[in-house]
């Protein structure tokens, strides 16, 4: 009998250095999306803190709206809207310290303005004038990142870097479903749970990747099930839950600043708009799907708690409104002015000291531009 | 003035060294890779280092390129200078998303907020009897990639002296070590080693008048050979080693060709699309009226790097360098 006929029967040995791992268990995530909202749970959360998540969310909401706006307008190249997802953006920032950092992706915008970046630098990019409008390391905030889950070792390497130097630092990485797939999402994981750093993963997963359904993204049970075979816990959480959001989300930062090493939590959540501006959402989805999401809305359901046990009425409802409104306006009227740019600064941060052969090119640029002003000021 | 005992020393020793030396200058210097901790390296390059710094800065890292660099760029984006050790040049490939969409450009991106000062080290070009995806020159795609210094040794002094001018630079640089010279051996004062030498500058390895030869990192040796061959025939050759691609020293290599008139350009990688075809452009827009003859190219072939039982066929050797310095228009000139 071969080795391949006795199957089933044929069971290898291991050699007495290889031992598995006999506890799976704990790290896989839960059958269902974990809920607050809605639940007993709720009565526990902090009142202080759902008032807070909600008031970020009207913002969030009012900062999609405006932005898509611009981006009509022509004052934006493109915009990836969130509507639908603030619950993970916002939770995603508050349940940071300001030490540490945030990793997000180019559709992370909201995350990285409920940190506290000025929302006109979190647009630079999206409107074209430089890649990032802001000093990555003023809010801790790397940035926006267009190329799938590349952000994700990043994120792993500073964290990593934070525990070698002795600082208590965490690192979290924010990843659509779609970035799942790219090779970097696996070799971040690999890497978090090899070295045990306090990093943090958060799928948003909002069901496509620009047209492609999640059904052909992944044969996996659920997304947060792939944190098994790294070693580290998988948790499964309804997306469209802020307070659920922020309790999963803050258990996995603790967990991480203890030294207990990585978590992948996935949030379950939906995007309500196209992909960009450039995207029609009507080839690949149904009204019927989108109407089924909006009934779960991330707003409605945080202000329904908050109604229901008295810790939000309408003067509540209309201050938040309101604050949004500034912001908005605030945000527009600042938008609505063209940035003052200076091409000399496409050779000034190429290399610490430019190149011989940059600076032949920067000659070549600033005469360009002296004969322009030149010409310029004949014809007037 | 002291006299400094010379001994002789190979290149990979002098790599070793200069690892050595960054990390005990400065604490931030960090080398990570696969293998790099226990066994020292494929090359024996880090040997040592995880012993006397410690496994947490000469890191034994998960098999994944991409990962390796990934990391990297998160650790200098905390202010460490991760030295990263690719191990063959064609298993650096799946870290290129890495290097060029992130490392080149982070600098740029975020107006120079945070740039990433991360030295690649990567074992290059062939002539060692490697089989396929060992012995690839792939340093026209870093070339080509804005953002990244390129550099490459060809003597066990410039080993030293770059690899410690790369891992203080505050830019990434792609370090290319050329895997045939691990072992060619130098005198060398390993005691008391040369200055760091500044990135971006050219040398005349050997002077001469009758025509140039450009060339760099495994290809030197190669030149310096044909150079002392082609005395027979009455030529004086001059042999340039650029040491950096990424800056080039258009005023070495220039002032050499307008002193000889003429110039070969020498290296593994392949002839199209490949490093000579920016050099021999370059030499020929500054030099065009001091040229007795076009500048020619001895390349490897256009082809993925042979099995190496053919390899001698397709590396450019003396007889070839030798051929296309005959071909230099001799005649014309006499």
């Amino acid at each position: 009998m071969t080795v391949m006929e006795q199957r089933g029967a044929y069971r290898p040995t291991p050699p007495p250095a290889w031992q598995p791992r006999t506890d799976p268990a704990p790290l896989l995530p839960d059958a269902l999306p974990h809920r607050v909202l809605g639940t007993e749970a709720a009565a526990q959360v902090d009142p202080g803190l759902l008032r807070r998540l909600y008031a970020e969310l009207v913002r969030g909401r009012r900062y999609n709206a405006q932005a898509t706006a611009l981006t009509k307008q022509g004052r934006l190249a493109v915009y990836p809207s969130s509507t639908g997802q603030e619950a993970c953006e916002v939770a995603a920032a508050l349940v940071l310290e300001e030490r540490d950092w945030l990793f997000p992706s180019y559709r992370d915008t909201l995350a990285a303005v409920a940190r506290g970046l000025d929302p006109v630098q979190a647009l630079t990019l999206l409107r074209g004038d430089w890649h990032t409008g802001y000093d990555p390391h003023e809010h801790r905030i790397a940035p926006l990142c267009t190329p799938l889950a590349t952000q994700l070792p990043h994120a792993v390497g500073l964290a990593h870097a934070a525990r070698l130097k002795g600082d208590d630092v965490v690192a979290l990485a924010l990843v659509g479903d779609g970035g799942t797939s790219e090779g970097d999402f696996h070799e971040a994981l690999n890497f978090a749970a090899v070295w045990q750093a306090p990093v943090v993963f958060l799928v948003q997963n909002n069901g496509f990747a620009i047209s492609v359904p999640l059904a052909k993204q992944t044969a996996a049970p659920s997304l947060a099930h792939k944190a098994v075979g790294y070693g580290m816990p998988g948790r499964l959480v309804d997306g469209n839950d802020a307070a659920a959001v922020h309790e999963v989300l803050s258990d996995a930062v603790r967990h991480a600043r203890a030294g207990g090493g990585p978590t992948l939590v996935e949030a379950v959540t939906y995007r309500m708009e196209a992909h960009t501006n450039a995207d029609d959402a009507t080839r690949y989805r149904g009204d019927s799907e989108v109407e089924t999401w909006r009934a779960h809305d991330p707003i409605a359901l945080l202000e329904h708690e908050l109604t229901e046990r008295g810790l939000l009425d309408d003067d509540g409802i209309r201050e938040a409104r309101e604050a949004a409104e500034i912001m908005a306006a605030d945000l527009r009227a600042r938008m609505n002015q063209d940035p003052v740019l200076d091409p000399m600064d496409l050779f000034a941060h190429v290399y610490a000291e430019p190149t011989p052969q940059l600076r032949e090119q920067e000659a070549l640029l600033r005469a360009e531009l002296a004969a322009e002003a030149e010409s310029e000021g004949t014809a007037r | 003035m002291t006299t400094v005992a010379l001994k002789p020393a190979t290149m990979a020793q002098a790599l070793t060294r200069a690892l050595r030396d960054a990390m005990a200058a400065d604490p931030t210097v960090h080398v990570m890779g696969e293998d790099v901790g226990t066994l020292g390296g494929v090359f024996r390059v880090t040997d040592g280092l995880a012993k006397e710094f410690g496994e947490d800065r000469c890191t034994d890292t998960p098999l994944a390129e991409a990962g390796i660099l990934g990391t990297a760029v998160g650790m200098a984006m905390y202010g460490l200078r991760p030295v990263v050790e690719m191990q063959f040049d064609a298993f650096a490939y799946p870290a290129f998303e890495q290097l060029i969409s992130h490392v080149a450009r982070m600098r740029n991106r975020t107006r120079g907020a945070m740039p990433l000062p991360i030295t690649i080290r990567v074992p290059y070009g062939g002539g060692i009897g490697g089989v396929e995806h060992h012995s690839d020159s792939s340093e026209a795609y870093y070339m080509a990639t804005p953002g990244l210094h390129v550099v490459t040794p060809a003597t066990v002094a410039d080993a030293y002296g770059l690899l410690r001018a790369a891992i203080a630079s505050d830019d990434p640089v792609v370090f290319l070590e050329p895997k045939r010279l691990y072992w060619s051996k130098d005198s060398w004062n390993p005691d008391e080693p040369t200055a760091v030498d500044p990135i971006g500058r050219a040398v005349v390895r050997r002077p001469g008048r009758s025509a140039t030869l450009i060339t760099y990192g495994p290809s030197v040796p190669v030149c310096l050979e044909a150079a002392e061959a082609a005395r027979a025939e009455g030529w004086d050759l001059e042999v340039v080693d650029l040491r950096s691609l990424v800056p080039f020293d258009d005023e070495t290599v220039a002032a050499s060709v307008r002193r000889t008139g003429r110039a070969v350009v020498v290296h593994e990688a392949g002839g199209y699309g490949g490093p000579g075809g920016e050099i021999a452009a370059r030499v020929t827009e500054r030099c065009f009226h001091h040229l007795e003859a076009p500048v020619l190219r001895v390349a490897g072939f256009d082809i993925p790097y042979p099995p190496p039982m053919l390899e001698r066929h397709h590396l450019p050797g003396v007889d070839r360098i030798l051929d296309a310095v005959g071909r230099l228009q001799w005649e014309a000139d006499s």
